[in-house]
């Protein structure tokens, strides 16, 4: 039984279909990456399975370890070990980065998860997660918190997005600790080295899965342009 | 018990550490009601004080250069379920001084009391002024808290308050300052009031830019629930080549309580620079939601975000 599994989901905001009959399965243990262009829905997705508000699929069904879980609100998402890393984290006043780690348990070291991505502890803990932070820094801080939870699923929208060339390797270690802790992966991503370190990966286009499988594959394919000259109609080219 | 121990008592049941009336390096003056049960002034730093009809006028001047350490700890109160309290307070600054001042007002069984506070404040060139009022209230919101102020701050000076009033129920707040800042001056005014029940919370506060390169900065932080309301102004003026000022005002409204929120800004030299912020609103949906991803209830999400904005 796959950990995460989203049954023939449709999904519209407005008058705008973004997802029309999408299946995806995620199994126990492994890194699922989702490519996709700009605009194709994979925040929608993200936000779907951590049950924000007013995401929730007009058909379909989507099940955690089994259960459907369509109807589950984000803390009790939460409570059965879904996490988000968000793609725009938000930023809040008076809370510091000590306070936002330790969150949930107060008994945790938070200054292993920032070291993890490559932030000192000691010029970090007690600063606040407000718009002093730079955009980057707020992402890392994101990552950490996710680790911290040790979720069952991590859902990571764009990982590696505001963080600079050089640091991609941090994003990796996240991504290393987490399948350490046994955690399963959704990682949204853009970048081809990224996507590789994943189990399998799945395109999506108009709506659905284009095709999924071996990571390369995948990404050779996306990178082939066919997508970019998409008009939005059925798939020639799979 | 003498009132002195008892009012003592009661500050230490709120936080406030009772050793500082002891300590001959504090200056302070404790008065409850119309009564001045204590005061102590230090080097450089003078008191005068005396009880009138319906509370009590006070004079602190700290003299030229003067820097002093500790804060001055001023703690003014009603313990009784009614009264009135008027405080007359004379501020003054003398050029290059420095002092730090915390208030500490506390009405713990307040069911009809009035407490009124008109300042007057004087900050000389070059010199500072910080300020930190902090109200505990009882739980019966019989209480009016009308706090005015009218600071100068003159050339090179600065001046920082924070008004909080988050522990029991606010009652009915009228604060109402004004704060002229000269040249190269600064005055930053924070205020960070939470209301309940059927709290009334007013805010005016004004600063006008009037020296060149002046800087104002107005921060409001409210968070109200039940049937509470708030209405806050904040005004700046820039009068002044290179003055620049901010107003930023947050409120979080929650149940049936209402906000309202008038940033007033005037410019009246092309080369003063006047901004402000304003929201207002239920609590962000994004931040609920990201306190909730990470396994908090909704309540407690909120009570976060509330606790993180007011501190
Ligand atoms: N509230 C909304 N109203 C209208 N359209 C919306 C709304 N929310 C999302 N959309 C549209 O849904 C589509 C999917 O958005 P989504 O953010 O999921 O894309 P994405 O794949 O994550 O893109 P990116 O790569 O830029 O992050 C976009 O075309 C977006 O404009
Ligand atoms: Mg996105």
């Amino acid at each position: 039984m796959p950990l995460l599994e989203i049954k023939d989901i449709t999904y519209r905001v407005k008058e705008k279909e973004i997802f029309s009959g999408l299946s995806l399965a995620v199994e126990s243990g492994r890194v699922h990456a989702i490519l996709g262009k700009n605009g194709t829905g994979k925040s929608t997705l993200a936000y779907l399975v951590m049950g924000c508000e007013s995401y929730i699929p007009t058909s379909g069904e989507i099940l955690f370890e089994g259960k459907v879980i369509n109807e589950l609100k984000v803390h009790e998402r939460a409570k059965l070990g879904i996490a988000l890393a968000w793609q725009e984290p938000v930023r809040f006043e008076g809370i510091s980065v000590r306070d936002y780690l330790t969150l949930k348990s107060k008994e945790i070291d938070p200054s292993i998860y920032l070291e993890m991505v490559g932030l000192y502890p000691e010029l970090y803990l007690d600063r606040m997660l407000d718009k002093s932070l730079s955009g980057g820094e707020r992402k890392r801080i994101e990552l950490a918190s996710i680790v911290a939870l040790e979720p069952k699923l991590a859902v990571l929208d764009e990982p590696d997005s505001g963080i600079d060339m050089l640091s991609i390797q941090d994003i990796m270690n996240v991504i290393d600790a987490l399948k350490k802790n046994g955690t399963s992966v959704l990682l949204i991503s853009h970048r081809e080295e990224i996507a590789k370190v994943a189990d399998k990966a799945s395109l999506i286009c108009n709506g659905k899965i284009m095709c999924s499988g071996n990571p390369k594959n995948v990404a050779q394919y996306y990178k082939s342009r066919k997508c970019e000259v998409c008009i939005g109609e059925e798939c020639v080219y799979v | 018990m003498s009132e002195l121990e008892d009012v003592m008592k009661t500050f230490g049941e709120f936080g406030a550490d009772k050793g500082i009336l002891v300590n001959r390096d504090i200056a302070h003056l404790v008065a409850s009601g119309h009564r001045i049960l204590s005061m102590r002034a230090v080097e450089g730093l003078e008191v005068r004080a005396e009880e009138t009809v319906t509370g009590i006028a006070a004079s602190v001047r700290v003299l030229e250069g003067i820097i002093i350490k500790n804060p001055v700890h001023l703690c003014f109160g009603i313990l009784h379920k009614k009264g009135i309290q008027e405080i007359k307070m004379n501020v003054q600054l003398e050029r290059g001084a420095f002092a730090s001042f915390i208030a500490h007002c506390i009405f713990p069984r307040a069911e009809k009391v009035r407490h009124i506070m008109d300042a007057v404040v004087e900050i000389g060139e070059s010199a500072e002024m910080r300020y930190s009022e902090v109200h505990y209230h009882g739980l019966y919101g019989g209480i009016e808290v009308i706090p005015k102020a009218d600071v100068k701050v003159g050339k090179n000076g600065r001046y920082l308050t924070d008004f909080s009033l988050l522990s029991g129920r606010v009652g009915k707040l009228g604060i109402d300052y004004t704060v002229w800042v000269g040249e190269n001056a600064v005055a930053e005014l924070t205020a960070r009031v939470f209301g309940h029940g059927n709290d009334s919370i007013k805010i005016k506060e004004k600063v006008v830019l009037e020296g060149n390169n002046s800087r104002g900065l107005i921060k409001t932080r409210i968070a109200i629930e039940d049937n509470a309301t708030a209405e806050v102004t904040g005004i700046t003026e820039g009068n002044a080549g290179g003055a620049r000022g901010h107003v930023d005002c947050l409120e979080i409204v929650k149940d049936s309580a209402v906000a309202r929120a008038i940033p007033i800004v005037k410019v009246s030299h092309p080369l003063a620079k006047v901004t402000h912020e304003a929201a207002i609103g239920s609590v962000d949906k994004r931040q609920l939601e990201t306190l909730m991803a990470h396994g908090l209830t909704p309540e407690e999400a909120v009570d976060v975000i509330v606790r993180g904005v007011l501190k």
